[in-house]
């Protein structure tokens, strides 16, 4: 969507040839001071979560819950039809019992806590999100290639259009752009 | 490291043999896959799928005849009230275990080698799932009031479910089991389709898989949600892949017909699902890997490895096979001893010396590593398993049914035309789906197996 491109500056990207390089790179600018640092990579890079400075994610909270909901949910469903809504007796069984209630408890906390899963795991990162100022950039594409991006914010208080671009270009980066949005 | 005392290998077991070879970069992983579905799409996809897509029109068509007619067009009469229809969707479901133990189970495990075929295997589960859902669906006689499988309030039926029936468990896993890998598939799927949207050319291509893409851009932020997620998705899947086939394996276990009454279902079944799903996917990737040119990200080591798979669970199976019969006799239950008895020298015999034959005796060729990487050999041996497979199934269903109790209802099963064409039509159904797969998304997962060449290359 160029025509609906802007001309304010979002940010600088440096361009690294291995995810060492770039975690090198990271590190030094924070040693500088710079704090609204991302990083846009081909596969996940170990060690990027610390050198970010980034918290753990918190899905697990999140899935443990809808896990817990969906047991009650289950139990509640399989005591409410089976005892109170519409009691049966088939084969002399109980209208409700934990015994027989375990495999479909299992099935639907299963069920809820993978929903929690997919759909946390769009929500924390803000997904859907079909747009954003970075992909102006030319180098984007590299970063489901096989280049190893780093992505400077323009609302970094250390960012400056020619000492930041100058210091990934010392850090090593092969290719260093503005990006507008 | 000069030092002599700390061995290359030592530290590089897993990788060594490497699981990327032919010197391939970043850059040559996407070429390779994201070029599969770019390039002009080949003659001989053309042909292929016009014979599996008419395959599935003869599956249309029989499931259309036999709405219209009933069951009754199938071979199932009483005694043997489950036959082709429970044995294809048994059959079907197992295939479907070997996706799942491939993207969850071996992710746990750490098993690197994973990665070059989880895509193509979780994508066979998705299809071999919903060729099984059809089976069950059509049983009921009257597919338009299938959600009367669910707790669904409505005015027609006006009573829940018996959720004491191990049907119902049944239903529940399934559709679990279903929802859950398309949903591992998917996140496993969105950084691929990144790649694709980013080379797309065409408009459509850049529509299409932005759109299906979501915007992943590989952030740092991205990733630390996907790799937690993705875990999550791999643990929660782990014990459900073991469900479904438990519960499937309840379906016979829970009742009180000889033959079915037993124990050891469950293992036995879970154990004979990841078989025939790795056989299925020998037979699958050995095909894809030599017409796609993929033999640098599919090495002679995967398929080695799964050969060895297919060895120890095909051992465990023959293993249940032994333990069925001597259970029987131990048991002192007449009626137990007569049914395997009759399973072995009966009617029967030829479906059940089959099913020995092809899942106890011809797998333990693995043991030698000359077969094990020999992709014909490999490649027969996992067709011969499928059969077995199958047949092991409708030897547990059928053979268990056919002599009731009293000999006045004795009877022997035949299919017909229209049980023997919708089977067929069902083949015809997954390689269908499995050659759209192969065609327009990318087969192997590409972040994947870059992150293997990294740890490859920088030797840890």
């Amino acid at each position: 969507m160029p025509e609906a491109v802007s001309h304010k500056v979002q940010g600088m990207l440096g361009d690294f040839p291995t995810p060492e390089a770039l975690l090198d790179a990271i590190h030094a600018l924070r040693a500088k001071g710079y704090s609204r640092l991302d990083a846009l990579t081909p596969f996940p890079v170990h060690g990027m979560e610390e050198a970010l400075g980034e918290n753990p994610s918190r899905l697990g909270y999140i899935v443990a819950a809808a896990g817990l909901a969906g047991a009650a949910a289950a139990l509640l469903l399989q005591w409410w039809t089976g005892a109170v809504a519409y009691p049966l007796v088939i084969g002399g069984k109980p209208p409700f019992a934990f015994e027989f209630s375990i495999p479909i408890t299992f099935e639907l906390t299963v069920l809820f806590s993978a929903f929690a899963a997919v759909l946390g795991l769009l929500v924390l990162n803000g997904l859907p999100e079909l747009y954003h100022p970075v992909m102006n950039a030319s180098r984007f594409a590299g970063a489901t290639d096989d280049r190893f991006l780093l992505v400077v914010d323009a609302a970094d208080p250390a960012f400056h259009l020619e000492h930041t671009a100058e210091l990934l270009r010392a850090l090593g980066s092969e290719h260093t752009e503005v990006f507008e949005g | 490291m000069a030092d002599l005392a700390i061995r290359p290998q030592d530290m590089q077991q897993e990788l060594n043999p490497p699981l990327v070879t032919g010197g391939l970069s970043y850059r040559d992983i996407t070429e390779k896959v994201s070029g599969i579905c770019e390039s002009k799409t080949p003659r001989s996809w053309y042909i292929a799928i016009g014979v599996t897509g008419s395959l599935t029109a003869v599956l249309g068509l029989m499931l259309a005849y036999l709405v219209a007619n009933g069951i009754g067009v199938w071979g199932n009469n009483s005694p043997v009230g489950w036959a082709w229809d429970i044995t294809n969707f048994v059959f079907w479901i197992g295939i479907g275990h070997a996706g799942t133990l491939i993207s969850a189970i071996l992710f746990l495990f750490r098993q690197r080698w994973r990665t070059s075929i989880n895509r193509a295997a979780e994508a066979m589960t998705l299809f071999a799932v919903a060729c099984a859902g059809i089976f069950p669906l059509f049983h009921v006689g009257r597919p338009w009031r299938a959600y009367w499988l669910f707790p669904v309030p409505n005015t027609d039926l006006n009573m829940w479910q018996n959720f004491r029936s191990p049907l119902l468990w049944d239903v529940f896993a399934v559709s679990t089991y279903a929802t859950v890998s398309a949903l591992f598939w998917y996140v496993g799927l969105l950084p691929d389709l990144a790649t694709l949207r980013d080379r797309a050319r065409s408009k459509l291509r850049q529509w299409v898989f932005g759109f299906l893409s979501l915007g992943w851009r590989g952030s740092a932020r991205h990733w630390k949600h996907y790799e937690a997620a993705y875990l999550i998705l791999a643990g929660l899947s782990t014990p459900l892949v073991l469900s479904v086939h438990t519960i499937v394996s309840f379906d016979f276990a829970v009742s009180v017909i000889p033959g079915w009454h037993t124990t050891i279902f469950p293992p036995y079944f879970v154990a004979g699902a990841i078989f025939s799903g790795f056989a299925m996917v020998i037979t699958l990737m050995v095909i894809a890997r030599q017409v796609l040119r993929l033999e640098n990200l599919i090495t002679l080591k995967h398929l080695d490895n799964m050969c060895k798979i297919i060895l120890a669970t095909g051992s465990i199976v023959g293993y249940s096979y032994a333990v069925e019969f001597f259970t029987a006799f131990f048991s002192g239950n007449p009626y137990e001893r007569f049914t395997f008895l009759n399973r072995a020298t009966g009617p029967y015999a030829w479906a059940v010396w089959t099913m020995f034959t092809c899942n106890v005796f011809a797998p333990q060729l693995f043991w030698f590593k000359k077969i094990r990487t020999s992709v014909p050999a490999m490649f027969a041996i996992s067709i011969v398993v499928n059969i077995g497979m199958w047949f092991e199934r409708f030897v547990i269903i059928v053979t268990s049914l056919h002599r009731d109790y009293l000999p006045a209802s004795w009877g022997y099963f035949r299919p017909t035309v229209v049980d023997v064409l919708t089977f067929t039509g069902s083949i015809g159904l997954f390689l269908t789906l499995f050659l759209l797969f192969a065609r327009f998304l990318p087969i192997i997962a590409v972040s994947e197996v870059k992150s293997v060449l990294h740890a490859q290359n920088a030797g840890h």
